[in-house]
């Protein structure tokens, strides 16, 4: 349903003309005050992105990673450390930074239309933009839906909104916080496919944290690894392969054998 | 199969209708017969009209149960209101006996349903003057009040600094009865109408405060996060998710305003002002005009009721987006 003439580009090609963003992750450290003790989340973590790359971040669970991507949104500074979009420092959130969430997170007072165009609205600019709300809706295939409330959704359409919302402000970086982890399993490999799709249309820098090690290769360009928290960065590596993906590749298998042992769960291959 | 079984209740149901109707129509006879036949204890010029009018009544019912043969709706229609019908008149014809009739009830303390009709009839417009006095207070003393609580709720549950300052005063005044107040404010106020306002605005304020502040604090702070990402400054976090996703509070808030807002219009109204339907009662009662104090409570009673379900109505549209709300 989504761009699917698009999905026979490989990675070469994909150096296109890009809409996406780069980022700089500079040395950044957070830790969070609870009752009086600290405690650390990120450990002087590091990594550059460049503009349109797939970077799926993956560790144990509550090893810092959801943090890291509030410090991309800018919803919080950080602690130590600069964030840099193309070069600029991050200092509060932008339209240009969208995240996606793993609940959908849709205002239950507003239909499905209305939902989309928050970030027009916010931004005063929505008259101009009601075509590419409409747009934004049909891109996820909701079009008939757009006159729904949230209550009357299903857990897959709801994320779909709430990727249209983020779509609709045309993200230069899209950040995705388990976007995919609350849904059942089929809904969530077709949204898997349908995310490569839009990614490879639009042309976004995106960034996923993931708990799913498949989800992460299926998807991603690249993959880095955190360790426990305080979150460090294990290994950082590229998924050399083109697009679609297919699920059986003996070369995804490969690197989620490697993945697995970097989380430390070797033992279970 | 079907259209045999939708046949059977058809008819189960026009049978009910008719023994339904006729019951009805029987017990409005009773309340004819027990006004008109029996001679009454005090003078009462309209019990005549009113045994015609029970009487005009139990021939309607009586015509409408022998038709709705014909008509179906007319059947439901019965089926559905003769329980009603009947039990409305049995009171009649009890109250009817135990007050004029018989004597039972004390005179003149408990006027007949005649007395009442009495009312209407000759004092409609004395009536009538209150019943726009009281709802004027209401409504004006109601929107005051409820300006007033939700920006104090939203500056609550919003900054900081106003918490800072809202909060000690909101937790000495509120709880306090502002009929407390009474003495003090009916001479700080120019006039007995603005203290009334000031009042009923008290004591609707303190509710809607508490539970406009309990909305804003209960936002999901992700819908915060959210917003922010896609743009929203400060003033549109208020204005489109704290205050739309705090709605539901707030008509809490309103309703249960509105129960202390009836309350203080009617101390004010006994206490201090000289219009309204509170008034009505106490002057009523001076005169010793009892059935005019009983036709001022009920018209009272017409106008909470109308108040609340206006106020639900409302509701129902602004939260249309909500699921399972109570229908009232």
């Amino acid at each position: 349903m989504v761009a699917s003439a698009l999905a026979q580009t490989s990675p070469e090609t994909l150096a296109r003309p890009s809409a996406g963003a780069s980022l700089d992750i500079d040395n950044v450290s957070h830790a969070f005050n609870l009752d009086g003790s600290t405690l650390h989340v990120l450990d002087h973590v590091s990594f550059d992105v460049k503009p349109g790359e797939f970077v799926a971040l993956l560790g144990p669970s509550g090893c810092g990673k959801s943090t890291l991507l509030r410090l991309i949104a800018g919803l919080e500074p950080p602690n130590a450390g600069a964030l840099k979009v193309n070069g600029q420092t991050i200092t509060g959130p932008d339209p240009s930074r969208v995240v996606v969430f793993q609940d959908p997170t849709l205002y239950p007072w507003r239909t499905v239309w209305r939902n989309v165009a928050l970030g027009p609205e916010a931004q005063g600019k929505l008259k101009e933009s009601r075509g590419r709300v409409d747009e934004a809706i049909d891109l996820v295939g909701l079009g008939q839906f757009s006159k729904a409330y949230p209550h009357q959704l299903s857990g897959g359409m709801a994320q779909r909104v709430a990727l249209a919302r983020a779509l609709v402000n045309d993200p230069s970086i899209l950040i995705l916080d388990e976007p995919l982890g609350k849904l059942d399993s089929l809904t969530r490999l077709t949204m898997q496919s349908e995310l490569v799709s839009l990614w490879q249309e639009k042309g976004f820098t995106a960034i996923l944290v993931t708990h799913d090690v498949e989800e992460a290769l299926f998807l991603s360009t690249r993959v880095i690894i955190f360790s426990n928290r305080p979150a460090r960065i294990k290994a950082d590596f590229e998924v050399d392969l083109p697009y679609p993906r297919h699920r059986g590749d003996p070369r995804l298998a490969e690197l989620r054998h490697r993945s697995l042992a970097e989380l430390g769960l070797d033992s279970t291959w | 199969m079907s259209t045999l079984s939708e046949n059977t209740i058809g008819q189960r149901s026009g049978r009910n209708g008719t023994l339904l109707g006729l019951a009805a129509a029987g017990a409005w006879a009773l309340v004819a017969a027990t006004t008109g036949l029996l001679p009454d204890v005090g003078d009462w010029p309209e019990t005549e009209n009113l045994a015609i009018a029970g009487a005009i009544i139990a021939v309607l019912l009586a015509a409408s149960a022998l038709l709705q043969r014909v008509s179906p709706a007319l059947g439901r229609w019965l089926v559905d209101k003769s329980p009603w019908l009947i039990a409305i008149a049995l009171f009649l014809s009890v109250w009817q006996l135990a007050s004029a009739k018989l004597g039972w009830l004390p005179q003149p303390f408990f006027p007949p349903p005649q007395g009442i009709i009495e009312v209407f009839t000759y004092d409609y417009a004395e009536l009538g003057i209150s019943l726009v006095a009281s709802a004027q207070l209401l409504i004006v003393g109601f929107i005051y009040g409820g300006v007033v609580g939700f920006i104090g709720g939203v500056a609550l549950g919003w900054s900081q600094l106003a918490a800072y300052w809202i909060h000690p005063i909101l937790r000495f005044v509120g709880p306090l009865p502002s009929t407390a107040l009474l003495p003090i404010i009916f001479f700080a106020f120019p006039s007995s109408y603005s203290a009334s306002i000031f009042l009923v605005a008290l004591a609707v304020a303190f509710p809607m405060t508490v539970l406009t502040w309990s909305g804003i604090a209960s936002v999901n702070p992700a819908y915060y996060d959210v917003a922010r990402t896609l743009g929203a400054s400060p003033l549109a976090l208020v204005l489109k998710v704290a205050i739309p996703a705090s709605l539901p509070y707030v008509f809490v808030g309103l309703f249960m305003a509105l129960g202390a807002a009836f309350s203080s219009l009617m101390v004010a109204e006994l206490l201090g002002v000289k219009a309204g339907l509170g008034f009505f009662i106490q002057w009523s009662q001076g005169w010793g005009s009892y059935n005019s104090v009983f036709t001022a409570v009920l018209v009272l009673a017409l106008l909470c009721s109308f108040s609340i379900t206006a106020l639900f109505k409302i509701r129902g549209r602004v939260l249309s987006w909500q699921k399972g709300l109570v229908k009232w």
